[in-house]
């Protein structure tokens, strides 16, 4: 166990899953782990081609065609880079390669802010990448190594999002436990794709599909996502058994079995979240966890048997869908609709890198309970809205 | 057939695609006046003007018509003709 | 066996297969051909058919240069002794607009990738709009002539220079009416090692206006009349030029219905006179004239 910046374990954790090009475009706060990346090309500790590309369209497109022909590619970026992605993210997605993409996140302009939210990760949900949101340095690392071998399953073939909160992650120092090298190897086997781009079997990618086909293609990665949700599961327990840490599979619960209110969030508000729930249940109330761990694949049936059980719950949403509310609060609205009559309230909060304190969620809790005795609910609130600036 | 994943295809499928369907007009090789210099296949579209014994002919599976190795050859041994079906 | 196979979607005429027939016999099979969206990538690929012989990937319209730099990275990556060669050939549009940003990237970067542009001057697979390398007063579907235009107002973007700006080992030009200039360029170039670009000047039947026979010949007479160049540039030197025979810009221009107003319009005549004198200033600074 080691003291060290939540950007150079992701950085240490791409080492060992030994990529053959990375390619990235600086950006704050992303750029401690694409330093520390340069700084390991340059000393020799890893042996991959990094590409100092001209802009974040460019670091995706160069891992597109390191992809196609056959290696293990990486990039990291945050806000407005991975906006700049954008088309190239279906495009890397549609074409079925398995790139994993360290996301930080981080709010978008304007205004212009450097600071945390979610509002970049949750603006791609539709590309077909997988997304996993990671709650400490130790599971935005360990994610890493967990997400090449989704990516590269043979009937997934999906890239992959390690979403991680910038600041709040990226450049907090925790204690974290490093891996070894024989041991990543045989958690994670060598790249083996299907296609390559190669003159002795050539092969012709990204051809373009009529209506007649379009479709199919489509269903073709919606069908790689259910795959995904049971692989994801299955990965999970196998770094469990190999490496001895668990950070749950599509969900994590804490203290969620007997909780009559029960708060989904994801990311590093996690932490705060738990030891909220701590001091409340010391106090007598009854208040659980939902870790969203997979944003996408969204687990369903998962949340919905989480859920069972409880009165009501309190969905986080560090974005906002302008004009409606939270997008995890729709989806989980969605996932519930039919199957349960819980008192569900959205809260918009962590806004470009407001703090969310262990009162601020206890305010939340207490909103919760006077709702289900008035059978009076909010939906999509601002939490520690200033009301005085506006 | 079944779609492979990430709609990779296959080298040189658009054979199955007969384009001499859409011709009108005809090239009409003279090989008496050929003198296998193979400008016309240069300069061919499709790819599809072949020699054989120093004489040069098109494959009217694909070609289109288009009268380029007509217009180009030097010696006037191509000309179009209007297709009849 | 040709390595751009028949069964293309290519209009008649095609002025962009013939090019890459002309690169194609140059390289050979041992290539990878990276090409951006456009005319070229939906006449050849309609899925589950493709016309190339030779590993082909296609991503988007604005990335072709990076996609192509990731390519060789990674063959570089995998130990891959080979002498297997990266190529882009892209439009115009993709080339000299939309894709130039990562065009400058893989040349400053000094990825031993050739990227060839088959510029036939206009965005033809959308519908014939102006692009950035749309020549002076040629008329497209959103620079079209009218009341009070002649068509495109500002003159062809000099991308070649662009190119040779970045300190490249190799740029050139040619025409699909010169396929062994072409050839002897293409072979040139995969043999240097690092950034490449040429430039093939690639008439369209459909775009300009031109029956379909004549695309050859149109070709001929832009390299004749000294609208479009054919030269070389090594280590940011002129060391070729194609001399030629000058002869009036009118003669290409009249064949083509993208220029056909100036020929019926009010002042079409000073036009003319105008691209006669960026003709004559080709020919005076490049030395054309035999």
């Amino acid at each position: 166990m080691k003291v060290i910046e939540g950007s150079y374990a992701v950085a240490e954790a791409v080492r060992v899953c030994k990529p053959h090009v990375i390619s990235a475009y600086p950006i704050t706060p992303q750029t401690h782990i694409v330093e520390t990346l340069s700084q390991m090309v340059a000393d020799g500790a890893i042996k991959a081609e990094y590409v100092r590309v001209e802009s974040e369209f460019s670091a995706i497109s160069v891992c597109i065609g390191a992809s196609a022909a056959g290696t293990r590619t990486y990039t990291a970026t945050t806000s407005q880079g991975l906006a700049l992605m954008h088309e190239a993210l279906f495009n890397a997605a549609g074409m079925r390669l398995p790139i994993v993409m360290t996301a930080v996140n981080r709010s978008l302009s304007a205004p212009l802010s450097i600071w945390n939210d979610q509002q970049d990760t949750i603006s791609q949900r539709d590309t077909g990448w997988i997304q996993l949101h990671a709650e400490n340095a130790q599971e935005a690392s360990d994610t890493i190594i967990q997400a090449y071998k989704i990516a590269e399953y043979r009937s997934i073939l999906l890239p992959v999002m390690v979403c991680m909160d910038g600041y709040i992650l990226t450049h907090v120092y925790e204690p974290v436990e490093l891996w070894e090298q024989k041991k990543v190897d045989a958690f994670l086997p060598e790249f083996d794709p299907v296609h390559v781009l190669d003159p002795k079997k050539p092969k012709t990618f990204g051809a373009f599909a009529d209506p007649s086909l379009y479709t199919e293609f489509r269903y073709m990665v919606q069908e790689a996502m259910e795959v995904a949700k049971k692989k994801i599961v299955d990965i999970a327990n196998e770094f469990r058994d190999e490496f001895g840490r668990y950070y749950g599979g599509l969900i994590d619960e804490y203290r969620a079995k007997d909780a009559e209110t029960l708060i989904l969030a994801m990311g590093s508000v996690i932490g705060t979240i738990k030891d909220a729930i701590d001091e409340m249940r010391a106090d007598g109330i009854p208040v659980g966890l939902l870790k969203i761990r997979a944003y996408r694949p969204f687990p369903v049936d998962t949340i919905r048997d989480a859920v069972a059980g409880a009165k009501a719950i309190i969905v986080l949403d560090k974005n906002i869908s302008m004009g409606y509310e939270g997008a995890l609060f729709t989806d989980v609205k969605s996932a519930l609709y039919g199957k349960s009559g819980v008192t569900a309230l959205g809260f918009i909060l962590g806004l470009g890198g407001r703090d969310i304190t262990k009162q601020t969620i206890k305010d939340m809790v207490a909103k919760a309970l006077e709702a289900m005795k008035s059978g009076k609910v909010q939906e999509c609130e601002f939490v520690d809205l200033r009301k005085e600036v506006l | 057939m079944k779609l492979s994943v990430g709609a990779v295809a296959e080298p040189g499928s658009t054979r199955a695609n007969k384009t001499g369907t859409w011709r009108t007009f005809r090239p009409v090789f003279n090989a008496d006046l050929c003198v296998g210099c193979g400008i016309c296949s240069q300069f061919c579209p499709e790819g599809i003007i072949h020699e054989k014994n120093d004489k040069y002919a098109t494959d009217y599976d694909y070609c289109k018509g288009c009268g380029i190795c007509a217009a180009e050859c030097p010696k006037g041994a191509i000309k179009m003709v209007l297709e009849v079906k | 066996m040709k390595l751009l196979a028949p069964g293309h979607r290519g209009c008649a005429g095609c002025g962009a297969a013939i090019a890459v027939h002309s690169i194609l016999s140059a390289t050979g099979k041992d290539v990878i051909v990276v090409s951006p969206t456009g005319c070229l990538e939906v006449i050849s690929t309609p899925y589950p058919e493709s016309a190339w012989e030779v590993p082909w990937i296609h991503s988007l319209f604005e990335n072709t240069a990076a996609v192509a730099s990731g390519v060789e990275v990674a063959r570089r990556a995998l130990g891959r002794k080979d002498e297997t060669k990266v190529i882009c050939i892209g439009g115009d549009g993709g080339t000299v607009d939309i894709g130039i940003g990562s065009l400058s990237g893989m040349l400053e970067r000094g990825h031993d990738v050739t990227y060839i542009c088959y510029d036939n001057e206009a965005y033809m697979n959308t519908g014939i709009q102006r692009s950035g390398s749309t020549p002076y007063d040629a008329a497209t579907t959103t620079s079209p002539a009218g009341k009070i235009s002649f068509g495109n107002d500002r003159p062809k973007k000099n991308t070649p220079a662009i190119a040779a700006a970045h300190g490249i080992p190799y740029v050139a030009t040619s025409s699909i009416a010169y396929p062994a200039d072409i050839g002897k360029k293409v072979k040139k170039a995969i043999a240097i090692k690092g950034p490449k670009y040429l430039q093939i000047h690639t008439p369209c039947p459909t775009g300009w206006g031109f029956d379909s026979n004549r695309t050859i010949e149109v070709g001929r007479l832009a390299v004749e009349t000294a609208l479009f160049p054919i030269y070389e540039m090594e280590n940011g030197k002129i060391t070729s030029v194609k001399k030629i025979k000058r002869k009036p810009v009118e003669e290409y221009l009249k064949v083509q219905r993208r220029f056909a107003h100036l020929f019926k319009k009010e002042g079409g005549d000073a036009e003319i006179k105008k691209i006669q004198e960026t003709a004559d200033a080709n020919a005076k600074q490049l030395g054309l004239d035999m």
